[in-house]
């Protein structure tokens, strides 16, 4: 058990978890309270103590379930060698094995496709867990089509098992005999909010069905190999510039509490004298009170200051993905702060402040930002130069000791000239001057890129590719 | 820690229901998990999802006191911990001075005001000089400053304080301890290595509709389970504030007093106002609803 724990957080390490010493210790303690069968407990004990961040549970859950999912109830596994363990020679042997102990059926093998199809629709329509999972075990050996030793990954078998079971067929045929019970009476509403049911149990199926054919792999190529070939980055190592579609939704998600976080900063910045300075008649009025003790010291209101935001934001082919990730953030942003205005540019530049106001839909925002925006000039290939002076020409008089400005962009100017001087004139009226740039610094300065002559005039460029450097850039402004 | 508070698991989950708090499976562990070790838990999650409830559910199951510390900006070791009471110290000095203004010793009169009685003890110190079962919350923990949070840690690792006027207090037990956070900050990491974590997001469609019969007077399993459907559909639109357990069951009292057994479309859109905070939302949601899906 110790091993196979050591193990385990030796993987949790590979994931890019932050494992303590102490916190892997704390583990070891926490599951000797747990009955041992208590699979459940056992995983949230396991957690409580290894897993400090709510972004790191799926990654979590994903190396649990590689590690112990061979363990557990479905499978009478004890913690003993030899009594029912996975023997990965002869797993035609032990899948079949399983089956028995299944429902009281014979071997899974002896079920025809329609006597699961049927004996599914039965379990999803009485929300039926255990034959739900049965069912799924059996649909695994039935259409998947797995053989030890190859070198195929789990998709493929999802897949083919999910092709075979038809699963929008069966939500219809749930819905049309759900409606049924209740005499076709259902109002809209009523029957919107069953289909969603069974959406719902469908997805809970999907997720047993994927389960089943991670045991087996783990049971044919064993733990290491599993968890490695499973393992992905941790949401806030996760490139803008790569990100996959449910990767940028999760990028998504995380963007708004650190926007909040960013106007925290700022505010609290500001606010860094808590206390104004003593005010001396009303700590002498107060004095009165007290037999002219000056017992409570009264002190001035520091001057509310309400931060504003400008940010100036490359959105030109080369960044586009980073883009995609910008204008969530400047949307984000705009919720946050009482005032911020927004300017995109390619080679010209424009305002698209209004674009974000009032517009409930970041999805929305994002269309008009792209085809309203006016930021072609000449070619559409980026051109910083012309689009700061433009900048500078018409929005300069704006920028204000209130005001923070942030640049996003990779500051590849095809060789144009820069214009830096927009950026010192910008840094001596602002507050602070900060740059993001979504490039590996090893980057910069190469080919085209100047960000070097930028940063001069800046307090600070950062290299912003992942929600880990956004954060660590949120959390350095203090 | 040796004399345990709650018995097994399960005995978690029913002390915690009789006390009308429906936990699940990860809950009642980490409650579980943090008598037994005596380690503090660090809860974390979206608004009005039953963290601050737990712990004075937890109390309430246990018979223990509970003390509370509200955490905000701004909030120093004098509130947090204790303060000398230095308007009642001044005023002793005055009266000291004009009773007997020629023989004053300075000393003797440091020994008199820097007493008990002069002492204003604030959560912390309370918890730790408790002879009684506490469980102590400490709710909001991401609002204070870096320098407050360490000295929490200080206290959550070392369970003593130190009163240079008076010496050391150290406690007689481990009191259970809950801190909350909405996570409008990253907490440190040695804070967060010393607790335990548990993230309390929405209940469950199960869970939630437990939560409203138990909480809501007269309400039937059927519209229990409608409420929990419809609140389950509206927290999957993306939304700029998603209806937490409280919203819930406010909705849940509202039906319930408007005497609706079946929801109809027209009646959620007249009451989501109580679900949903932003015009914004409400327009989305309902009209969300209004389409079949
Ligand atoms: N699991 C639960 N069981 C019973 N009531 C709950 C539960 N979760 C939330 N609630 C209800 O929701 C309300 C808000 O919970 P609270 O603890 O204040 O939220 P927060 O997470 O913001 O601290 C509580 O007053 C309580 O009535
Ligand atoms: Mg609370």
């Amino acid at each position: 058990m110790l091993d196979l724990l050591s193990g385990f957080v030796g993987e949790l390490r590979n994931a890019g978890l932050p494992v303590s010493l102490t916190e892997n210790l704390d583990a070891m303690e926490a599951v000797k309270h747990i009955p041992i069968e208590d699979r459940d407990a056992f995983k949230y004990a396991l957690a409580a103590t290894l897993v400090k961040n709510e972004q790191h549970w799926r990654a979590f859950e994903t190396v649990f379930e590689v590690y112990f999912s061979l363990r557990g109830p479905e499978y009478n596994v004890g913690d003993e060698e030899g009594n029912g363990e996975f023997d990965p020679d002869n797993l035609e042997e032990w899948m079949s094995q399983q089956m028995q102990g299944m429902g009281g059926r014979g071997g899974g093998q002896d079920m025809s496709p329609e006597e699961i199809a049927e004996m599914l629709f039965r379990a999803l329509l009485n929300a039926d867990e255990a034959m739900m999972a049965a069912m799924a075990r059996a649909a695994v050996t039935q259409f998947a089509g797995m053989e030890p030793g190859r070198p195929v990954g789990g998709t493929y078998y999802l897949y083919r098992t999910l092709r075979n079971l038809d699963l929008d067929g069966m939500l219809d045929r749930l819905i049309e005999e759900s409606s049924q019970r209740y005499d076709g009476e259902m109002t809209p509403l009523a029957e919107r909010l069953e289909r969603e049911e069974f959406e719902n149990r469908i997805e809970q199926l999907k997720r047993e069905i994927e389960a089943e054919i991670r045991r087996r792999l783990v049971a044919d190529r064993g733990v290491e190999a599993m968890a490695k070939t499973l393992r992905k980055p941790l949401p806030e190592d996760v490139d803008f510039m790569h990100a996959s579609r449910e990767e940028m939704a999760n990028i998504r998600k995380a963007i708004q509490p650190l926007t909040r976080k960013l106007a925290a900063r700022l505010a609290r910045k500001r606010k860094h004298k808590r206390r104004g300075p003593l005010d001396f008649r009303a700590t002498v009025r107060r004095s009165l009170s007290y037999g002219g003790v000056p017992a409570e010291p009264r002190f001035r209101h520091p001057r509310p200051n309400k931060p504003e935001l400008i940010v100036v934001a490359d959105i030109s082919g080369s960044v586009a993905a980073f883009a995609r990730f910008t204008l969530h953030l400047v949307y984000a942003l705009q919720n946050q702060f009482s005032k911020v205005r927004s300017f995109v540019f390619i080679d010209g530049i424009d305002e698209v402040t209004h674009m974000f106001q009032n517009e409930e839909d970041i999805t929305n925002a994002v269309h008009r930002v792209n085809t309203e925006a006016d930021v072609v000039w000449v070619d559409g290939h980026s051109d910083y130069g012309h689009a700061f002076g433009v900048f500078w020409e018409n929005f300069g008089k704006d920028v204000n000791a209130k005001s923070t400005m942030m640049f996003l962009g990779d500051a590849r100017n095809n060789y144009h000239s820069t214009n830096a001087w927009v950026l010192k004139e910008c840094q001596k009226r602002a507050r602070s001057v900060f740059w993001l740039n979504p490039e590996p610094r090893s980057y910069w300065d190469t080919g085209d890129s100047v960000i070097t002559e930028y940063s001069t005039y800046t307090d600070g460029v950062f290299e912003c590719r992942n929600l880990r450097q956004l954060e660590g850039f949120v959390d350095n402004l203090a | 820690m040796n004399e345990t508070m709650f018995g097994d698991l399960s005995g978690v989950r029913e002390g915690l229901a009789k006390v009308e708090y429906l936990a699940d499976d990860g809950i009642a562990s980490v409650v579980f998990l943090a008598e037994r070790l005596g380690k503090p838990v660090l809860i974390e999650g979206p608004a009005g999802t039953g963290k601050t409830e737990l712990a004075k559910s937890v109390a309430a199951m246990s018979g223990a006191r509970l003390i509370r510390l509200q955490c905000y900006e701004g909030l120093d070791e004098a509130k947090a911990l204790y303060e000398w009471n230095y308007k009642k110290q001044l005023l002793r000095i005055q009266a000291d001075r004009g009773v007997d203004a020629e023989h004053e010793d300075w000393v003797e009169l440091q020994d008199d005001i820097f007493q008990d009685e002069f002492l204003l003890t604030r959560p912390l110190l309370e918890a730790i000089s408790a002879q009684d079962k506490v469980v102590l919350l400490i709710d909001e923990v991401d609002r204070v400053e870096i320098e407050t949070e360490a000295l929490l840690l200080e206290i959550l690792s070392d369970y003593q304080v130190s009163i240079p006027e008076l010496g050391t207090i150290m406690a007689s037990q481990i009191p259970l301890v809950f801190l909350t956070s909405n996570n409008t900050r990253e907490l440190s990491e040695a804070l967060k290595r010393r607790c335990l974590f548990l993230h309390i997001d929405y209940p469950d469609l199960e869970r939630e509709k437990q939560i409203v019969l138990t909480k809501v007077a007269g309400i039937s399993e059927n519209l229990a389970e409608q409420i929990a459907r419809v609140v389950r559909s509206i927290r999957q639109l993306e939304l700029k504030k998603a209806p937490s357990v409280s919203e819930t069951l406010d909705w849940a009292r509202t039906l319930v007093l408007l005497g609706i057994e079946n929801i109809d479309v027209e009646q959620a859109k007249e009451t989501l106002h109580i679900l949903l905070k932003y015009q914004s939302d409400i327009e989305k949601a309902a009209k969300e609803l209004t389409v079949e899906a």
